[in-house]
């Protein structure tokens, strides 16, 4: 199989737009597919300083990797949720990127500030383990790059992410959300803008610019997330986009140009206005944020800013 | 051919020679959920579900599927 563009030998097939990629050609699609991302939905100025949440896995990294590439200046933050064998290998492929690329990357310990990690935290609570993840990272991503004095924080969310995300939404037709499922998040409230550059590119996309790239990541799953629902959403799509190659990118990018042409149609009616945490001062939309609900458990010995 | 597989890790053997696609097709795995990788000494690179491999080709088949946070 030839390469589209060069007709040196492909590596990579991309059923969705019909394209065959050598490996630089493919590394040339790739960046290209970021950059427009990052332009059409003004992720970020040169100006901005970015923190990247890296997890040690391909998405996070190949992110880090390219924005670095695109000359953004760059910082990772990385949170150790405690979960064994697999967080302790999550944080050495950070920390080993990071070395090797010359960036800096703050990391922060859920057992060292909390004495738990997410299982424990998981079962302190009625909470699924993704879901008090899920809470937990949001909580200190923002917090970290708002005491950091970041303006912009990236995550390495790709298509198939925000596709299944979208997907698990309307099966629940779950309106609220789809007004907040956008690769760009404007600041608002004590709110950093939050972007998610890799919305265009799909999973397995990612996982090969980390792999023609050289850049280790942790390739076992987390061992939290075997049932998760992201995953079975994830399996229909694949089993979709199988048979019909590019459904994926068009449900996902329909929907946010649908949302571009009629605003109106997916804003919540009961939208909350914004508020600050009476127990942290972070910022929330009831009394008390979603964070401290989560560790204000009578067993939990302390609470130490992030930091 | 020996075919590395993850989740959890392991080896399975099987008869060439074949396409990548046969492979994947014998092991119940849709391409788009995967990267496979020919294993070549020290070297190791990208192929294509067209690739044709024999007996002696060594290859892991890498899933790329991940996340419950979300």
């Amino acid at each position: 199989m030839k390469c589209q563009k060069c007709r040196d030998k492909a590596v990579i097939k991309i059923a969705r737009a019909n394209a065959k990629y050598c490996a630089a050609c493919f590394n040339a699609f790739f960046v290209s597919q970021v950059r427009r991302g990052l332009e059409r939905e003004k992720m970020a100025s040169r100006s901005d300083k970015i923190l990247i949440a890296v997890s040690g896995g391909k998405d996070s990294l190949a992110l880090w990797h390219v924005l670095s590439r695109l000359g953004y200046e760059t910082a990772g933050l990385h949170i150790d949720l405690g979960i064994g064998e697999y967080s302790a290998s999550s944080r050495r492929y950070v920390e080993l990127f990071a070395e090797r690329e010359n960036l800096e990357v703050y990391s922060y310990s859920l057992k060292e500030a909390y004495k738990m990690g997410i299982l424990e935290l998981a079962g302190e609570t009625d909470r699924s383990a993704c879901s008090a993840c899920g809470t937990v990272k949001r909580y200190l991503f923002n917090k970290v790059a708002s005491d950091k004095g970041f303006p912009v924080l990236a995550t390495g969310h790709n298509l198939d992410d925000e596709a299944a995300r979208l997907l698990g939404n309307l099966l629940r037709w779950q309106d609220a959300y789809l007004e907040k499922q956008s690769p760009v998040l404007e600041s608002e409230e004590g709110f950093v803008k939050k972007v998610k550059p890799l919305y265009r590119l799909s999973e397995q996309e990612t996982a090969a610019y980390a792999f023609l790239n050289g850049i280790p990541y942790v390739i076992e799953e987390c061992p939290m997330s075997v049932d998760a629902p992201m995953l079975v959403y994830k399996k229909a799509l694949n089993l979709i986009e199988h048979q019909s190659p590019g459904t994926k990118h068009q449900f996902y990018l329909e929907f946010l140009e649908k949302r571009k042409k009629e605003p109106d149609r997916f804003l919540p009616k009961d939208k909350k206005d914004g508020r600050v945490c009476q127990e942290c001062g972070q910022p929330t939309t009831s009394q008390i944020c979603g964070f401290c609900k989560l560790m204000n458990k009578p067993s939990f010995t302390g609470r130490p800013a992030a930091s | 051919m020996k075919v590395i597989l993850h989740h959890p890790k392991r080896s399975a053997e099987i008869t060439g020679p074949k396409k990548v696609s046969q492979i994947l097709k014998e092991l119940d795995i849709l391409p788009e959920t995967v990267l496979v990788i020919l294993l070549t000494g020290e070297k190791s690179e990208l192929i294509t579900e067209e690739a044709s491999l024999s007996d002696q080709d060594t290859i892991e088949i890498r899933p790329v599927i991940s996340g419950g946070y979300g």
